[in-house]
């Protein structure tokens, strides 16, 4: 038989106004295994823990009742004192009778016998606590940050000055992402290199972050605090530690494939860094488009290589590291619009997307910084935006807004009116949504000084007629139809999530919407954390986001990893799921309910007929297990349990709630 | 559905049940207008008509031109972002100002023999657009 | 003395369990205290982690020891604090809900509801709903053990 002590709180007259108290602790006093009961004004204040302490020791009590506020007010307080007094704190239980007894009854002779319930079921199931201990758990003290675009990079730097290590994980051969493929940035037009290069540079050169480019995570393994994670490392054929990045390989290179960094618009040699300011400065081969690689001869580039870096035979490298903490900044894609017959993607050079007009801006892009027709390469005069190419369109895109688009349509006209200063925009729009800091006034902007005309209505159709695009589309506003003889057609492509998002996810444990972005924990409260501990997001991997909200998001998110990298041991949960592999049938439906993918299969042998024999049973990780009881319910074998809400545990409060008398 | 007056439309209510579209998906972005292929010699632009039963214009609905014009071409059912069927719509609208507006125009005590003898087929075909959607 | 011998006789009233999951709807319970909220004493509440942590074996336990109303209260369907809980609790126990009718329980004895932790208001009006809901029924005698009130 336990020892149980009950200790009533007052709480001023906050219970004691609709509770008859004594007559409570007299009650308590008759619950099977209660050999103490008090009650004091208000127990949660220091001389209150120090009655309850005391009774502890005195009483010699091993189980204890606090009938108080709600346990989500000050089971901490109780249980911290109950730990200071020699007992395990999860033999302390809290009957709830302020929240959901006298507040919420006017009637002392209907409060008192509820109160006296709630306590003889607190009573009952403390009777049947156990000593539990929350496990501790190890941190490595390093961060993996996957993706290497701002996001990655801001996140990645934050945590190395922090004064931990970190590792970016970046599959093209430079870390920068979208904003390198950026010409200018909205509202202020600041030059998208000029604020990220420096980054990129402070990010290789920093030495606390590891950078592995044209690397690959294959698999991720264990829990917060100790992620083991296999990256691959793809075979560059250039050793990175001889190359000097001086660049005559690529010069001399015969053969050709089309940019990606360019979005196909130009061409680059088979041996090629993306783009000048790459990050690091070192080429790869791509051995689709490689010479010797395809027919076995050319080795030109190792010919002229003068510190002799090329490698032909480099093979893929598997890196296996721990980390602490993981940080998923993976981007996003842009909408692929040749789904949308009507605007004749595809099929004529003038019609471009959003990303692939920026790269027009670029010196170093496909038209070296001149604004021209890829058709006839002569200046556009007349340019039609589209806006929500796959943005709010549920019946062949995407049902949300992208975002950026308003923006940095707006952008591009601006900037295009000052390269070429005889054109003229017009942007087919349904709403112009520009909530952020100066966005709202640039657009303005655009519409009143750079003379950018904005439709409120859509596009039918776009064709091609002698040396221009006819755009027949409608001004809903005026019940005008407007047909444009256009020069240059923008799609404003929706922001899509990376195709393989969802599996990328799956790696490390973290599920999507129905759009493939990643799920915060919490839409407000947890904008940058996951529902797998240890794990965060940043960027436009979560949803279409600007630069300024990727920053801060990612900054966030390194905030977080920073805090859980700071700690020496992880608190875990104490009320955690146990099997009783004895009695398991190894069915695994609980590893199929299990939202943290604690469980896991394991095998075990047993003594059988004077034998062994194997046999596959479920075991719980309670590193990993946030104790939410799903699995138990579940169990066919009913052999799981809930340590802290165990069956027997609810059971008895059951019958508590129901002995009427 | 409400009129202006805030009384239901007659109307609109039966246009949704004939149609099973809802015009308060429409976000009037003009798609439609933009896309159909007889604009130009509308009264009033589809997405106007959308906008007209959102604000429950019942009489002007059943006066304009556009619903019988349209020849259920479905481009603006294609191309509507927001998965609205406007050609169902207007088969809705045709439907309603008849039967709302203007009763049965034909019985069968309307149809002269000639026209008995050939009704199957078209019975068939009128029967199949007007019901069967 | 037992109130399950005379429980026909003037003046009884129902008991009702509910089991409120703690992320939600048992802070919704709080809520409901804390804004001074009032409903029907005859509820009681037990805490459990999740609203997927409620087993069927606990809601026939509540009718056998003589409740006669028993709800269960998660959060809404896509606020589930461990993601996916208040879906699988939704299936699980849309499905004990047939059984318990095929036992001869009226089906409205044993409710599932949505309830945030804002929800006070929420979860005083369904508090005092099952609890009419529940006198209007009368006693539950089935699946009742008579005897237990007396040997405990």
């Amino acid at each position: 038989m336990p020892r149980t002590g009950v200790f009533i709180c007052h709480c001023g007259t906050n219970i004691a106004g609709t509770v008859d108290i004594d007559k409570a602790v007299e009650a308590s006093r008759n619950f099977p295994g209660v050999v103490h009961a008090d009650e004091y004004r208000y127990l949660c204040s220091e001389m209150g823990q120090d009655i309850i302490k005391k009774a502890i020791e005195e009483q010699d009590l091993d189980r204890v009742v606090v009938g108080t506020c709600s346990p989500r007010m000050h089971e901490a307080t109780f249980r911290k004192a109950a730990a200071e007094a020699g007992l395990n704190p999860y033999l302390l239980e809290v009957a709830n009778i302020r929240e959901h007894c006298s507040w919420v009854h006017k009637d002392m002779g209907e409060a008192t016998p509820k109160a006296i319930s709630l306590l003889r079921a607190a009573a009952a199931k403390a009777a049947l606590n156990t000593a539990l201990e929350a496990p501790r758990l190890d941190v490595e003290k390093r961060a993996l940050v996957i993706g290497g675009g701002i996001a990655g990079i801001q996140a990645a730097l934050d945590i190395a000055e922090a004064g931990y290590e970190v590792d970016i994980v970046e599959r093209e051969p430079s870390i920068g992402g979208r904003m390198a493929q950026l010409e200018k940035t909205f509202p202020t037009l600041d030059c998208s290199a000029c604020i990220l290069t420096p980054k990129m540079v402070e990010a290789a050169q920093h030495p606390n972050v590891n950078l592995l480019t044209y690397s690959e995570v294959e698999e991720v393994k264990g829990f917060v605090g100790q992620f083991d994670v296999k990256i691959k490392k793809k075979a560059r054929y250039v050793d990175s530690v001889k190359c000097t990045g001086c660049g005559i390989c690529w010069e001399k290179c015969p053969s050709k494939a089309p940019s990606e960094f360019e979005m196909g618009l130009a061409k680059r040699k088979s041996i090629y860094v993306p783009f000048a300011q790459a990050v690091p400065n070192v080429p790869v081969i791509d051995r689709d488009s490689c010479l010797y690689f395809r027919k076995g001869r050319c080795q030109i580039c190792e010919k002229e290589c003068p510190p002799q870096a090329i490698d032909y035979e480099q093979q893929d490298e598997i890196i296996e590291r721990r980390y602490g903490a993981i940080i998923m900044a993976t981007g996003f894609d842009q909408l692929d619009p040749t789904i949308y017959g009507e605007y004749g993607y595809g099929q004529h050079p003038d019609i471009l997307t959003g990303l692939e007009f920026e790269r027009l801006f670029n010196a170093s892009g496909p038209t070296g910084g001149k604004i021209v027709r890829l058709s006839d390469g002569k200046p556009p005069k007349k340019v039609v935006f589209i806006q929500c190419v796959g943005s709010r369109d549920k019946a062949r895109g995407m049902n949300y807004c992208s975002k950026i688009c308003c923006m940095y349509t707006a952008k591009q006209a601006v900037l295009l009116k000052e390269k070429v200063p005889d054109a003229k925009s017009y942007v087919f729009y349904i709403d112009v949504r520009t909530a952020g800091k100066g966005y709202e006034e640039f657009q303005r902007r655009a519409a009143e000084e750079y003379d950018v005309a904005y439709l409120r209505g859509q596009v039918g159709k776009i064709f091609p007629e002698e040396d221009h695009l006819v755009v027949r589309g409608v001004d809903s506003l005026s019940g005008r139809l407007i047909e444009i003889n256009a020069d240059m057609v923008v799609l404003a492509a929706a922001s899509i999530a990376r195709c393989d998002a969802p599996e990328v996810g799956r790696l490390v444990g973290i599920n999507s919407d129905s759009y493939n972005f990643f799920n915060e924990a919490h839409p407000k409260l947890k904008p940058v954390e996951t529902h797998t501990a240890g794990v965060f997001i940043a960027g436009a991997c979560q949803s279409p986001k600007d630069i300024p909200d990727t920053v801060s998001q990612a900054s966030a998110a390194a905030v977080k990893a920073i805090g859980l990298l700071s700690k020496d041991k992880l608190q875990g949960e104490a009320c955690t799921a146990e099997v009783n592999q004895a009695e398991c049938s190894g069915c695994l439906y609980c590893e199929a309910v299990c939202p943290y993918s604690a469980i896991s299969p394991v095998e075990i042998e047993e003594r059988y007929h004077g034998g062994t024999l194997k046999r596959t049973v479920a075991e719980v990780n309670p590193a990993l297990c946030k104790g939410c009881g799903s699995c138990t319910v579940a169990c066919r074998s009913g052999t799981i349990n809930l340590k802290g809400f165990s069956n027997e545990q609810i059971l008895a409060e059951v019958d508590a709630i129901c002995l009427q008398r | 559905m409400t009129t202006e007056s805030g009384k239901k439309s007659r109307l609109i209510e039966e246009m949704k049940a004939q149609s099973g579209q809802d015009p308060n998906s429409c976000y009037q972005c003009g798609k439609c207008s933009a896309a159909c292929p007889v604009t130009a010699a509308l009264d009033l632009m589809p997405h106007q008509v959308i906008r007209y039963l959102q604000l429950g214009l019942e009489d002007e609905l059943a006066e304009s031109k556009t619903p019988w014009i349209c020849a259920s071409c479905f481009t603006c059912a294609a191309r509507c972002p927001r998965d609205i069927d406007l050609a169902r719509m207007m088969e809705g609208i045709r439907l309603s100002v008849l039967r709302c507006r203007e009763g049965n125009k034909f019985g069968p005590a309307d149809l002269t023999p000639e026209q008995l003898e050939k009704l199957p087929q078209q019975a068939l075909v009128s029967g199949f657009r007007k019901y069967n959607k | 003395m037992s109130t399950a011998v005379n429980e026909n006789a003037a003046g009884w009233e129902p008991l009702i369990v509910a089991f409120c999951c703690n992320w939600c709807s048992y802070a919704g319970g709080d809520m409901a205290g804390t804004s001074r909220m009032s409903y029907p004493a005859n509820v009681k509440v037990i805490r459990v982690p999740c609203s997927s942590r409620m087993s069927p074996m606990f809601i026939l336990r509540a009718f056998q020891r003589g409740a006669d109303g028993v709800l269960v209260a998660g959060c809404h369907p896509g606020d589930c604090h461990y993601s996916t809980g208040n879906y699988h609790v939704r299936r699980r126990l849309s499905a004990f809900k047939r059984l318990v009718e095929f036992t001869g329980v009226e089906p409205d004895r044993f409710e599932v509801r949505w309830i945030s932790s804002s929800e006070g208001d929420k979860f005083a009006d369904e508090m005092a709903d099952m609890t009419n809901k529940i006198k209007a029924l009368g006693p539950n005698g089935k699946m009742r053990d008579a005897r237990w009130q007396n040997i405990t």
